[in-house]
């Protein structure tokens, strides 16, 4: 790793945690009902909106209830967006007259949405109107984030609660995150990235007269729309010159902060935030990372300040940061090390401050290696998926780290709020199987942990596993699901393992390569986010409930201490153990198995 | 559950009202006043034409001019109307083949010049858009520009130079030239002899 690599992790984390702090203070606050004064304008609008959904603020609720709402709704997003995207070309705002999407696109992009995921089946900037995006996306991309930090705030309350039946009120608990948390961030993000020069205009596409018009072939299609092939089975294709480039614009820069804060990760266009337009210098690349990993670090220190011990989220955070530095290690150093093949051909690949070297396939000369690869790290890390560089070009180990960190099920920082409750999941497994081996009751905060939570616990971790094995398998057995692999040998089934690990985990990036807007992998990969998310968000409100109804045990000698740097450790050892045993064999199969042909330059 | 329903349908429409009508119009609304240049996508004018963005590459063939990196777009390269990367995997034997290409017709293009070729150069961008090359990419290529031109290979270098931005607040990001203006420059005459 280069000297200014080191630095720019190092700078990275550093801004990461300066900014979380106040900020994860300051949510407890909006949380417990006190807003700073910079926001306390906004409060009349909040009781508005009660008002006219009929939301009493005090009327609190079971966890059933709690999670019949977040269904409910979800359920009413899913159907917004899919009908927006069915009935595009008669909306307004549609500049580029881009025609209804499919019903099985619709379906996938709909549920990818909704459930934070944001997987991308689709090119934005050919496929969706501008009203699409707001009026779809960017609507789901707050309250799809909004709907995971409430679910985390009912559990984080529960653990304050004494033998009560309720856990708070999740129109209330999505309307502060939405309105005090996402709302505001999203504002000086926006006009931040758009100062870089990030686009934000309601115009339409605009052509540019090329400098030195280009000579391109074409593909030729046949009378049935299919390109035509010739007798040898190569594509038959004709010479064009153009002498202009469409450039596409949109209402970008709302999006994108939105897609970063709220961990969707969803992108205005296709490449996502690779697109100069979406991101277009180092700075706006700091800025747009920061927003990846800054409310999941904040939620650690929410969580602090609510169960009353800042160590405990200081714990939960030092896991995480852990395994992150692990990660994001293997991934600089396997995408600067490089693709042997290149020194083979004789090319300069070595880094200075003339050409940034390494692995530079699918990569932006702005970001170069070491930017890339924090992204990558911190996009799998959290639930975000969005991506500055093409990770299906990715080294086979440094295609592996944000694999794996999908894998350990979204629990290294995770998705806003989804993140800290599958970490929680985690850590009552934690003291649960600690509890065990030392003969201590199992308890978390001044709760004990019976057969009931475990059982919910293990719900929740195993499903997403299930989802993604029994995804991956399905895909590769079947025609269908090989017919989508772009890239030949093993590197074909990592594409498949990296799509289903992705939307098992709600984390939506992808191995892009893979032709996955076909109507199998669009139902299986939609089926697998419906299911991993709503899943895991039920089990939670159940162990949520069970606790507040529990009474609280004063901590004593019996306690086993969960701030320390002990219980750190075993939290990591929980997490790595579960997700090696059920991924080792397929990682193996894949990145691993390809790394070694690499090596020997097959 | 019909409250409840009641209540995610109201929800539902008031915040599609907030975060997907005014958040993006509010947005929309202050970047045309503060920076009504970069939210339009940085365009180039001239002579009352657009003649590109600056934060949108182009491709060049032509010896006089400085050639960027290679661009997985279809049809046509640099088509910024849809994004592309190639996705072409490490092991696989097309990424050899059309690296071995370009390779070849760097080198044809360029005899004189005998340094490696900076890697950055022949591979495919993650956007197919990348306005940038690194600055050993644009020195590697000065002997072909400055034949074709008929200029001395100490002013290409000097205006290379020119073009070249450094890593943002001496940290962040990669050093790079901007090829387009770049290429520009040298349209205009810029590149004293």
């Amino acid at each position: 790793m280069t000297a200014n690599g080191i630095f720019q992790i190092v700078f990275y984390l550093s801004v990461l945690l300066f900014l979380a702090w106040p900020l994860g203070v300051t949510m407890a606050r909006i949380y417990a009902k006190e807003l700073p004064m910079g926001l306390r304008w906004m409060s009349p609008v909040e009781r508005g909106l009660y008002r006219l959904c009929g939301v009493k603020v005090d009327e609190e609720m079971s966890w059933t209830r709690y999670a019949l709402a977040v269904l409910i709704f979800n359920l009413l997003g899913i159907l917004a967006v899919y009908l927006l995207q069915r009935t595009q070309i008669w909306l307004p705002l549609n500049p580029q007259s881009q025609a209804n999407v499919s019903p099985d696109l619709s379906f996938n992009t709909a549920i990818s949405f909704v459930s934070n995921t944001n997987w991308q089946s689709y090119g934005g900037e050919t496929t969706l109107s501008y009203l699409t995006q707001m009026l779809g996306l960017t609507v789901q991309n707050f309250v799809s984030a909004a709907t995971g930090m409430a679910v985390l705030v009912a559990l984080m309350r529960a653990f304050t609660r004494r033998e009560v039946q309720v856990i708070g009120n999740f129109w209330v608990d999505m309307t502060r995150s939405t309105l005090y948390i996402l709302l505001p961030l999203s504002l000086i993000l926006s006009l931040l990235l758009v100062q870089q020069g990030v686009v934000q205009t309601f115009s339409p596409y605009q052509s540019a007269k090329l400098l030195q018009p280009v000579t391109y072939e074409e593909p030729v299609n046949g009378p049935d729309g299919q390109p035509l092939k010739d007798a040898n089975g190569q594509a038959v294709t004709k010479k064009q010159t153009a002498t202009e480039q469409v450039i596409a614009l949109g209402p970008v820069a709302s999006q994108v902060a939105i897609k970063q804060l709220g961990t969707n990760g969803g992108g205005f266009f296709n490449v996502n935030s690779a697109h100069p337009l979406e991101n277009p210098t180092p700075l706006s690349n700091l800025m747009e990372m920061l927003a990846i990993l800054l409310i999941p670090t904040a939620l650690c220190f929410t969580f602090g300040r609510f169960v009353g011990d800042d160590r405990q989220g200081v714990a939960i955070l030092a896991a995480m940061v852990i395994v992150f530095m692990a990660f994001l290690t293997l991934c600089v150093q396997a995408e600067q090390s490089g693709n042997p093949l290149f020194d083979k051909l004789g090319l300069d690949v070595i880094a200075s401050n003339q050409t940034p070297g390494g692995n530079m396939e699918g990569k932006e000369v702005r970001f170069g290696i070491v930017n890339s690869a924090i992204w990558a790290t911190a996009t799998t890390a959290a639930s975000n998926g969005s991506v500055n560089a093409m990770h299906d070009s990715f080294t086979p180990l440094g295609g592996l780290a944000p694999m794996a960190l999908m894998q350990l099920g979204e629990v290294i920082f995770g998705g806003v709020g989804s993140g800290l409750y599958g970490m929680l999941l985690f850590a009552l497994v934690g003291v649960f199987v600690s509890g065990l081996m030392i003969g201590r009751t199992p308890e978390y905060l001044g709760k004990k942990i019976e057969a009931f939570e475990i059982k919910m616990a293990s719900i929740a971790i195993l499903i997403p596993l299930i989802a993604v094995l029994l995804g991956t398998a399905v895909a590769v057995v079947t025609e269908a699901g090989r017919a989508g692999i772009a890239n030949p040998g093993v590197h074909g089934f990592s594409e498949i393992l990296y799509a289903f690990s992705s939307a098992g985990n709600n984390n939506g990036s992808a191995f892009a390569g893979l032709s996955a807007n076909t109507p199998f992998y669009n139902i299986l990969l939609g089926l697998a986010m419906l299911l991993s998310r709503y899943w895991v968000i039920i089990p939670v409100l159940a162990i949520a409930g069970s606790l507040a109804a529990k009474k609280t045990i004063p901590s004593s000698a019996g306690t086993l201490p969960t701030h320390t740097p002990l219980f750190v450790a075993f939290l990591i050892g929980v997490i790595i153990i579960v997700g090696a045993l059920t991924f080792l064999p397929a990682l193996a199969l894949g990145p691993i198995v390809e790394h070694v042909h690499m090596i020997n330059g097959h | 559950m019909l409250k409840e329903f009641k209540s995610a349908l109201f929800m539902l429409l008031l915040m599609t009202l907030l975060t997907g009508g005014l958040y993006p119009a509010l947005i929309t609304g202050l970047s045309q006043t503060l920076f009504p240049y970069q939210a339009h996508g940085s365009l180039i004018h001239h002579q009352g034409t657009i003649v590109g963005s600056n934060l949108i590459g182009q491709p060049f063939s032509d010896a006089g001019y400085f050639w960027s990196r290679p661009s997985a777009t279809t049809p046509m390269p640099y088509n910024a109307g849809s994004s592309s990367g190639s996705n072409t995997g490490p092991t696989n034997p097309d990424l050899e083949t059309i690296v071995k290409d370009r390779i070849t017709s760097l080198k044809e293009s360029n005899p004189q010049q005998k340094l490696p070729i900076p890697v950055d150069l022949v591979t495919a961008s993650a956007s197919g858009l990348d306005p940038h090359i690194s600055p050993a990419a644009a020195q590697w290529q000065i002997p072909r520009v400055a034949q074709a031109r008929g200029l001395s290979e100490q002013a290409l270098g000097d205006l290379v130079t020119q073009h070249t931005e450094g890593r943002t607040f001496g940290i962040l990001g990669e050093p790079r030239v901007n090829i387009l203006t770049l290429n520009q420059a040298l349209d205009q005459g810029r590149a004293k002899p």
